[in-house]
């Protein structure tokens, strides 16, 4: 169960001639491949494309009635392997996956299927996560196109762009018998906009067609001699059909392409932020209408050699305009122009930023170089926006918000049940020390931000065990520490990190973070999981799994809130006798899907009439001196600091927000770090039963009695100072 | 003038409803005849990180007259923003510093509460960053700042603070469209409808009322105090000192007795003399020894938590923060871990003496605290132990703990009356050391031990140039961290 319900929007999937769409830029794609007539669709969730997946899940009806078939891949490269339905088969098929570490995952696949090539449409859409907000290395998606010689397209960031680059992939695709990738910006992927729908298309050939009548062709199989054969078949036979198809469809496009004696070639996806920019600079209007020449690749591999040769003959100059490094493009355009002997000159990262995302003020800046060395006419500096004039010192009061300003880095939800587990593993610190601890990837590499500083290394989904390997404990040794979560346990840590542990008779220790979804992606389901999923198969144990290979030490703590439990677990694994290869299954749910399932029926409870208990917790302001420890243990959300009501004091106090769920944690961290008695537990009982009424009258009485006798002598206590002083 | 599109961006944090703020503000453009596009980043920073969230509206009687679609920017460009909402005080603060917000035509919208950020709510002391500057660059960089407790006024309305940020917009009217079609969005969003148009229209309401700039933070008042000690107070000691000395005696009148909050003036005598003798005035060695005299006078033992925790202002306050109702039953339950030395403190100081210098005596007391307790206070057996553990406040003065407390502060103060003379600066120094004496168990004893190393360190100081500025250091380092290193290190410096 997602953690984002597509339930209501999917319905717009059923749109046909003449509607317009409204809705996120995953949605369209997701219609765009039903009107395309998909036959199968696979994929692996991740930011920018999670919601492609999730909005798959929730259009099961709809994918059913269409006959279209859809996977939750247990990886990236099982989803590229899926597209070998379409090797053989008149079958259009779409994968998606976060890249580029999807990609890096799924390559292995990727190559094969480019290298016997396709019978129909196979269309790879990556979530390019690449910028402000991604959490991966920066990387392009480009390069494993170039390698593998798929084509790679970038269509302009609008919805209507968009769908057309889906339809016409399949049709590239097919065309060149070539898979071809569909890249996706964060921003595309979560803009919202309109665009005019069509039908839906039920595939021409279906899956059964193929299971019914199976065919073969051996020539299709990546052996010898038949892959030296798809070499040469890539670049005499399917790279100029792919170009011409390119060039006759008029995949890229222009724009003013004869104005100047100069011009802007972009990648597609730059397109917009471009516009901006020459809006900005009074060399275009809101509508898109450039001053400025331009040819936009909503291609951008193969690049068509023709196409650039026309836009650049007769130009002294030209801005390539390509986000990410490194410069593929702005090589390939260099070779084509020296080997035709045209003289246009290329810039493009000697104007532009060499590194990092493209965003307007980086453009705006390298524009205005630009046109300044070939055109400073066109230029009203009287009109150029802030961004493009010499920076002005900001007044005193303006600047002086740096120091007021801190980073927000992500950090574990309210109730979060992974907290506690670093929470004790800072408890395990201060008693043995710190220890050599390999993280994966997940909402637990959390850990190595403050306040818990734990994690010294990360090296991909399911290779946190792996990236232990090479500290193996002798006899006696300190054990290094691996963390994974369920997700990455299913995606390869398995085999990638318990096998090659058992297998090598490492000794060192493993705790897999079991919350019961793949949570840093949006919640979904995994093998793992303990909801009923009545298309998946769940609640099948990791720690079954974890024997299953070989490991003999295993321990599982079903309630990871139990801190002292978790301390005690992780201390013995450090420290136990015996060697191999340990793990430990740490589990409880994750606290956004738990409080997703929980809040609604907790809320139709209250309103049946039916008793429910609310627990939260507080500090008493009284009683806490300030310092803060809990804090520093615990960084979570909801626990943080209001000013000192008392007036003596000048340290602010622990204090508790409204949004505390009761995980349980302050309590457990007060005991097990022998912290303060500053905490309480607040149980809010709605609905409460006869007998909580009377327990709760029959102590109230007494407990009332004795604290009026309580302030009676304290008002004495006042009154009879005189006597005293 | 050529058409182009109104440009809002939205700070928010993770979790905290800036997509549905989005989301009402897509609708309400659409629905009034305008392309509204929305972007944002979510990835990883949605939990709990810093969201932008940015949209363009354009006019689609200027997409008629054209004839041409608009190219919407995916992304705020500093200085081209019309509107500017912020969640929260920091978030302005980040738009301000991103270049957002410009006095030609952004108006910002901000909340000024605060949700403290990670670095300010580990600090040891005092971490937190200067809301009052906040406000001003706000003042200094928009061409309208609009900013008003957004969080508190929309809790007040039992709703989401995008609803009240949502009014405010609205009130504001920076978009050009009118208060039912901003109602009729939040109608269009089906969820909560009712909660969410209480919020919006009292963020509504709060902008549309004239009011100047909040003022960030309230004086605090002290509890009752004995009236013929607050007339000694006024009678005797430096107006300066009055508000500080006025809650140490209603501090430590509560703490134990009357008698106990007039020995508390005989302390300060002597330093007020000093004060005034050797100061230049204002008396703050009088006011910061007062300060912390009071604090550690009321030292926490466990007779002063079982009362706190017993009183029924207490039992009011916790059933206000739980929000629960008369139609509510409240349970509080509260974690303590009572350990054998924190129970040999409130014998009588024999006693206690002989407690923890006796194995087999302590042995099955160690036994019984091994492990942390919680007490359900609302409970009459709960509410029993602890009641009767405050009652021991009759016996405290003879308690193990009164006695060494009682030794180590009239050292201190004996410290700080002899430096007064030779070194003000550093006697004030010395008169701020017993903040680093606070928390419970280990937390508090480590408190001692750095109190200790900085008062061991003061001979030494003394034979170099600037012993105050230097003390002031070394307690900046010791509260910096708490494995000790930073004041290790610092502790070294001084003796190198």
């Amino acid at each position: 169960m997602a953690e984002r319900s597509f339930k209501r929007e999917v319905e717009k999937l059923r749109l046909g001639d003449g509607a317009v769409f409204r809705g996120e830029g995953i949605l369209a794609v997701t219609k765009a491949l039903l009107q395309a007539g998909v036959a199968y669709v696979a994929g692996y969730q991740g930011a920018p494309i999670s919601h492609l997946m999730d909005v798959l899940t929730d259009a099961n009806d709809i994918l059913q009635e269409l006959g279209v078939h859809f996977e939750h891949s247990a990886s990236e490269a099982t989803a590229a392997a899926t597209l070998a339905a379409s090797v053989h088969y008149p079958l259009r098929g779409a994968v998606t996956f976060k890249s580029t570490v999807g990609t890096n995952v799924a390559s292995d696949a990727l190559a094969n299927l480019a290298s016997g090539g396709v019978t129909g449409g196979a269309l790879v859409v990556v979530g390019e996560d690449y910028g402000e907000g991604s959490s991966i290395m920066q990387e392009r998606s480009h390069a494993f196109a170039m390698k593998s010689q798929m084509w790679l397209l970038d269509p302009r960031p609008n919805l209507p762009s968009i769908v057309r680059a889906v339809e016409q992939g399949f049709a590239l695709s097919e065309a060149s018998h070539t898979p071809v990738m569909l890249e996706l910006r964060i921003r595309a992927c979560h803009v919202h906009g309109r665009f005019a729908a069509k039908d839906n298309v039920r595939p021409r050939f279906t899956l059964a067609d193929a299971r019914e009548n199976p065919v073969r062709d051996a020539s299709r199989i990546v052996l010898p001699p038949a892959s030296y054969l798809h070499e040469r078949e890539k670049v005499e036979q399917r790279w100029p059909r792919a170009q011409r198809f390119i060039a006759e469809q008029a995949l890229n496009e222009w724009c003013a392409a004869d104005a100047q004696d100069f011009g802007i070639i972009l990648q597609g996806g730059m397109y917009n932020t471009t516009a901006r920019s020459l809006e900005l600079l009074s060399l275009a209007d809101a509508f898109g209408n450039s001053r400025v020449p331009l040819y936009i690749l909503n291609v951008t591999y193969p690049l068509v050699d023709d196409e650039i040769l026309r836009f650049c003959a007769g130009k002294r100059a030209v801005l390539l305009i390509e986000e990410g490094q490194p410069d593929f493009l702005e090589q390939n355009l260099h070779a084509i122009l020296r080997r035709a002997g045209l003289a246009a000159r290329v810039h493009g990262k000697d104007l532009l930023a060499g590194a990092g995302e493209y965003t307007a003020a980086v453009l705006i800046q390298g524009i205005v170089k630009f046109v300044e060395l070939y055109a400073p006419r066109l230029l009203d500096r009287e009109r150029f926006p802030s961004i493009a004039r010499a920076p002005e010192t900001r007044p005193a009061a303006v600047a002086a918000v740096d120091a007021q300003v801190h980073a927000r880095p992500p950090s574990f939800c309210t109730g979060c049940p992974e907290r506690p587990i670093f929470t004790a593993m800072k408890l395990v610190e201060r008693e043995l020390g710190q220890h050599h601890v390999s993280c994966d990837i997940g909402c637990h590499l959390f850990s190595i931000l403050p306040p818990f500083n734990i994690g010294a290394t990360t090296m991909g989904y399911g290779l946190g065990w792996a990236g232990a390997a090479a500290f193996h404990a002798p006899a006696g040794g300190k054990r290094a520490l691996a963390f994974m979560g369920d997700g990455g346990f299913w995606h390869n840590g398995l085999t990638s990190g318990v096998g090659n542990a058992v297998f090598n008779q490492s000794d060192s220790v493993l705790v897999v973070v079991d919350n019961s979804y793949t949570a840093a992606t949006g919640g979904q389901d995994i093998l793992s999981s303990q909801g009923g999923n009545p298309r998946r198969t769940t609640r099948l144990a990791i720690a079954d799994a974890v024997r299953g290979v070989g490991v003999k030490w295993v321990r599982t703590i079903t309630r990871t809130y139990d801190v002292a439990a978790m301390r005690d677990t992780l201390k013995a694994a450090l420290t136990s006798p015996e060697r191999g290869p340990k793990v430990i299954v740490a589990q409880s749910e994750c606290a956004l899907n738990q409080q997703r399932r929980v809040e609604p029926l907790e809320r139709r409870q209250r309103e049946q009439g039916k008793r429910v208990v609310r627990e939260r917790f507080g500090v008493d302001a009284d009683t806490c001196t300030g310092d803060h420890s809990c804090i520093r243990l615990s960084g979570c959300p909801s626990l943080t600091i209001a000013p000192n009501p008392d007036p003596l004091r000048t340290d602010p106090v622990a204090a508790v927000l409204d949004s505390c769920i009761g995980c349980g944690l302050c309590g457990e961290v007060a005991h097990a770090a022998i912290l303060c008695p500053s905490f309480y537990r607040a149980d809010v009982i709605t609905n409460p039963s006869a007998w909580d009424r009377f327990t709760a009258r029959a102590a109230h009485v007494w407990i009332a009695f004795l604290q009026r006798r309580s302030d009676r002598r304290l008002a004495r206590a006042l009154a009879a100072a005189g006597h005293g002083a | 003038m050529a058409p182009r599109a109104i440009t809002v961006a939205i700070l928010a944090m993770g979790g905290e409803g800036g997509g549905v703020l989005a989301d009402w503000i897509v609708s309400l453009a659409e629905s009034a005849g305008y392309y509204a596009q929305t972007t944002s980043v979510p990835g990883v920073a949605q939990r709990t990180g810093s969201t932008i969230y940015y949209l363009e509206l354009f006019p689609e009687a200027a997409v008629r007259a054209a004839g041409q679609e608009p190219v919407l920017a995916l992304m705020p460009v500093p200085g081209e923003l019309d509107i500017v909402v912020a969640s929260e005080l920091m978030e302005a603060g980040r738009a301000i510093q991103r270049g957002f917000v410009t006095q030609d035509r952004t108006t910002l919208i901000a909340s000024t509460h605060r949700v403290y950020s990670m670095t300010e709510k580990t600090a040891a002391g005092d971490g937190r960053v200067d809301s009052q500057a906040l406000l001003e660059a706000g003042n200094a960089a928009a061409k309208r700042f609009v900013c008003r407790d957004f969080a508190r006024i929309a809790g007040e309305a039992a709703s989401v603070i995008s609803a009240a940020l949502f009014g405010a917009l609205a009130a504001s009217e920076a978009l050009p469209f009118s208060r039912e079609q901003f109602e009729q969005a939040i109608h269009g969003g089906g969820v909560g409808v009712a909660s969410s148009l209480r919020a919006f229209a009292a963020g509504f309401a709060a902008v549309s009322r004239e009011g100047a700039t909040p003022v960030v933070g309230g004086a605090r008042q002290p509890g009752p105090f004995p009236l013929d000690l607050a007339a000694r107070i006024e009678r005797d000691f430096p107006p300066a000192s009055h508000s500080i000395l006025l809650a140490g005696i209603a501090r430590l009148a509560d703490y134990q007795d009357a008698l106990y909050a007039a020995r508390y003036l005989d302390r300060l005598t002597a330093i007020r003399d000093a004060d005034a003798q050797y100061g230049a005035g204002g008396y703050p060695l009088l006011r910061e020894t007062g300060r912390y005299l009071a604090l550690w006078m009321s030292y926490e033992d466990a007779i002063r938590v079982a009362d706190l925790k017993t009183r029924g202002a207490r039992f009011e306050r916790v059933r206000r923060e739980a929000g629960a109702g008369p139609k509510h039953v409240l349970r509080i339950h509260d974690f303590v871990y009572p350990r054998v030395g924190e129970l040999a403190d409130i014998l009588p100081a024999p006693l206690g003496r002989w407690l923890l210098a006796t194995a087999w005596a302590r042995r099955p007391v160690e036994w019984f605290t091994r492990r942390g307790r919680v007490i359900r206070t609302t409970s009459l057996s709960g509410f029993l132990r602890l009641y009767v553990l405050a009652g021991l406040r009759r016996w405290r003065r003879r308690s193990l703990r009164f006695a060494r407390e009682n030794r180590k502060i009239e050292e201190w103060l004996a410290l700080i009356s002899a430096l007064a003379p030779e070194d003000y600066a550093l006697a004030r120094e010395v008169a701020e050391c017993p903040r680093l004496l606070k928390g419970y168990g280990d937390t508090h004893s480590r408190g001692g031990r750095d109190f200790d190393a900085l008062m061991g360190a003061l001979p030494r100081l003394r034979r170099l140039d600037d012993p105050a500025g230097r003390l002031r250091k070394l307690r900046e380092a010791a509260l910096g961290d708490d494995s000790g290193g930073m004041l290790a290190e610092a502790l070294r410096q001084v003796t190198a």
